[in-house]
């Protein structure tokens, strides 16, 4: 049987290799000495362990400067959004919440929040100020991941340790508020699915007090230091009206220069009530980016610290019966709690049909949840506006006539988490 | 296999096996003294044993993350649960020299190809851990997108959770140890029985008939 | 949020400079959203960002309304960081004729979330430098996120059926 017969479209495509249209105009240049230049396409990825996550690159370099960059991506496609319209309502939130696999609480939120916006739902002040507790110990979080494995890339590997190490502290607060240390469930539609237990807030004290002088940890080790400072100082900025063009927000615009952080533009969960500053840089080259995200650091602390001090008394889950599980104690004596349980256990609530976008501010920049119900207990349609998604088209614009070494920098400042581009 | 360990006793009897060992490298030991000294300080087994007590305790994983299982894989590199006490800190990038591939998160069909290529591009003796539940069964997303690790490639050990604790992939990486300890029979291709799948290359010689060409 | 009085003046603004573009509006939940005819989304949205001031195009995404037809929608986020506003512009098209034109030449942003809703839902976008699967493998048959596209899945393995699943050594 002839091989080559057998073969797919699809694999002679991929066996001619890709040109991008700069191969033609590059492809073959005398340089004065008599030398030649070629243009060659180089496949980065998807397993490799500069690339966070299972991203390809298809990279035109010009010796070792890249000319053109190609992002592949697809390598963790989940299916999320297709699994879930199968599940009730309550059930996406684990679904959902392995799409972002460093932010779980912020997809939580986002699909929380649109859900409750469907349903108009109240959610109870004091749950609105647990649920900004754990979504800024969560960004501190995902800072931390991204400063060790950037750190890592960049040959700083103590770094790594450092960071994990108090990534491990935050890790013992989740689990000791929700059981889990990734993926908790813990944001409900309504609120969150339990109070914080005793001991809690001491061991949040300790680690506020803690976690400023860490940080002064890192500065000293990285700030000014000589390696980093050539390797991220300078490296692929790109201006602001391109970030905006190409959709960019986070860190990567605050970077630029632009101070637009949806926590302060259209608060939601009681972030109004909290006062913390937004650091921006000035050029939106690599080392601003760096910068902007460690400082976010402190300011995720102080608005634990003014989170936790005005902490209201009260219910942690709204009381609408319809939407939240009553209290275990209730379905003793109440009938109707006992009622109310089971439907929502097996059926699920079910909210009136129309569409919602809900946005907020991921450690990564705005992550949209748009979900459409038809007034049925399972989601029509659930779409998730990831930002390192769009992020990611950043990445050509930016890399464009810097070196093999400011992709690999690049990239990890843009901090590209794979299960959310590809969900 | 077993190691007996014996106390060290007082300071001058080490001194003096220290002594003994330093003549017996100089070859001034002799008779009796040697005989006992041997009996003492060596310790026999088979070959196949001590080779895979060396297997077992230096496992070179490859570094694969996929998904939310490659942040639990990375804290089990990091200080609190430290895979440096067992051994097993080098991750190795390049497959042809990892021996233990972590399938740490879910395989997408558009991956699953890269991951056998992986697979097979490392040199045996090898093995794998299927870490959490997306790469052992199909975990929370039982839809289109996903593959389960067992339909195209043999898995070792597969470590349930989502994602699990760092301590229970650690469990898990040290009930391998333990089977590779135990078993001599190392082959993935006895364990699946698969021998006979082997490709070879052709007989021919090894040395080039034409110089340079 | 725009409110009401403010996305009805916008549609009246839009329906001027582009007579037949906009079908509907809505405002839900304090959300306003304009419903355009697909022909006319590209100038839509050129209209918005230079008079009305939406300059950033936050999402592009597509939404199967099955079983209502026409079937597939494709929704455009755009946002006013000025102001602060946001508004959706939203269109359908049917499944025999699934043809929009790609606003990707105006906004940059939208070049990989268009690939995304053609690889889902089957929308061609035409005009779009680069138009090809993105998260599925190249030669996928079939747009996975339809209505009436199976989800798929693995049997899951009890003892009664364990014998009879796929497996690697059977």
């Amino acid at each position: 049987m002839d091989a080559v017969s057998t073969r797919s479209e699809y694999r002679k495509r991929e066996e001619s290799i890709t040109l991008s249209p700069l191969e033609e105009q590059l492809a073959v240049q005398r340089d004065p000495s008599g030398g030649v230049t070629e243009v060659l396409t180089l496949n980065i990825g998807p397993h490799h362990p500069a690339t966070h996550g299972v991203l390809r690159l298809l990279v035109t370099l010009e010796g070792e400067v890249v000319r053109d960059l190609r992002p592949i991506i697809g390598y963790v496609h989940t299916g999320i959004e297709k699994t879930a319209e199968d599940k009730a309502y309550w059930k996406v939130i684990p679904v959902v919440e392995r799409m972002d696999y460093l932010s779980y609480y912020f997809n939580a939120m986002a699909f929380c929040g649109a859900v409750e916006t469907l349903l108009e739902c109240e959610v109870p002040k004091r749950a609105q100020y647990l649920r900004v507790i754990h979504l800024e110990l969560n960004r501190i979080m995902s800072h931390l991941v991204w400063l060790g494995t950037s750190a890592l890339d960049l040959g700083a590997m103590s770094m790594f340790w450092y960071c994990f190490r108090e990534r491990e502290l935050i890790l013992d607060l989740f689990e000791q508020s929700s059981g889990q240390r990734m993926h908790t469930r813990y944001f409900q539609v309504g609120g969150v699915i339990e109070d914080i237990p005793r001991g809690f807030e001491e061991k949040l004290r300790e680690f506020i007090a803690i976690m400023p002088g860490r940080v002064d940890q890192y500065n000293d080790l990285l700030k000014r230091n000589e390696i980093l400072l050539q390797r991220l100082r300078g490296t692929c900025p790109l201006d602001e009206e391109s970030l905006l063009a190409l959709g960019v927000t986070g860190p990567l615009l605050r970077a630029a220069g632009n101070p637009w952080d949806l926590r302060k533009a259209a608060p939601y969960s009681s972030y109004e009530d909290f006062s913390f500053k937004i650091p921006v840089g000035t050029v939106g080259d690599n080392y601003d980016r760096y910068a902007v995200r460690v400082a976010e650091i402190y300011e995720s602390v102080k608005i634990i610290e003014q989170a936790l001090d005005g902490l209201p008394e009260g219910p942690y889950i709204t009381g609408d019966r319809k939407v939240a599980l009553p209290p275990r104690h209730e379905l003793a004596t109440s009938m109707e709690a006992l009622i109310h349980h089971f439907k929502l256990v097996t059926e699920g609530f079910r909210p009136p049909p129309g569409e919602v976008y809900y946005p907020i501010e991921s450690p990564r920049g705005e992550l949209g949840c748009f979900v459409r119900s038809d007034g049925s207990a399972k989601p029509a349609r659930v779409h998730m506006r990831d930002p390192s998604f769009v992020n990611l088209q950043a990445t050509a614009a930016m890399t464009r006539g810097a070196y093999i070494a400011d992709l690999i920098a690049t990239l990890a400042m843009l901090d590209p988490i794979l299960g959310g581009i590809d969900r | 296999m077993e190691i007996i360990r014996q106390g060290i006793g007082d300071p001058q009897s080490f001194r003096e096996r220290g002594l003994r060992a330093r003549d017996l490298l100089r070859g001034d030991l002799e008779g009796l003294e040697l005989e006992r000294h041997v009996e003492e300080s060596i310790l026999t087994t088979t070959l196949e044993k001590a080779v895979d007590w060396a297997r077992s305790n230096s496992l070179f994983p490859a570094t694969f993350g996929l998904a939310c299982c490659a942040i639990e894989m990375m804290s089990i590199v990091a200080a609190r649960v430290d895979v440096a006490r067992f051994g097993f800190e080098a991750f190795r990038a390049s497959p042809r020299q990892a021996d233990l591939l972590i399938l740490s998160g879910r395989v997408s069909i558009k991956m699953a190809p890269v991951v056998r290529r992986i697979y097979d591009q490392m040199l045996e003796p090898k093995w794998a851990i299927a870490m959490g539940a997306c790469s052992s069964s199909m975990g929370v997303f039982n839809n289109y997108a996903i593959v389960p690790a067992d339909k195209f490639m043999p898995v070792d050990v597969h470590v349930p959770g989502c994602p699990p604790r760092p301590e229970a992939l650690m469990h898990g990486i040290l009930k391998l140890r333990k089977m590779i300890q135990d078993d001599p029979d190392l082959g993935w291709r006895e364990r699946y029985g698969a021998v006979g799948t082997e490709e070879l290359l052709p007989e021919t010689s090894l040395v080039a008939e034409t110089p340079g060409a | 949020m725009p409110d009401q009085v403010g996305l009805e003046l916008i549609a009246t603004a839009l329906g001027e400079a582009i007579p037949g573009s906009v079908l509907e509006t809505t405002f839900f939940r304090e959300r306003a959203a304009v419903h355009v005819a697909p022909a006319s989304v590209r100038q839509v949205l050129s209209t918005l960002k230079q008079n009305h001031g939406y300059r950033a195009l936050m999402s592009v995404h597509g939404v199967d309304y099955y079983p209502h037809e026409p079937r597939l929608g494709v929704h455009y986020e755009l946002l006013d960081m000025d102001r602060v506003d946001r508004l959706s512009v939203k269109l359908r098209v049917p499944l025999d004729e699934p043809n929009v034109e790609s606003v990707t030449p105006d906004w940059p942003t939208a070049n990989h979330q268009e690939r995304e809703v053609f690889d889902m839902f089957g929308v061609y976008f035409d005009g779009h430098p680069d138009l090809r699967r993105i998260l599925m493998p190249e030669d996928y048959e079939g747009h996975p996120q339809r209505r009436d596209f199976p989800l798929g899945g693995e049997p899951v393995l009890f003892t009664h059926n364990e014998v009879s699943s796929p497996g690697w050594t059977r």
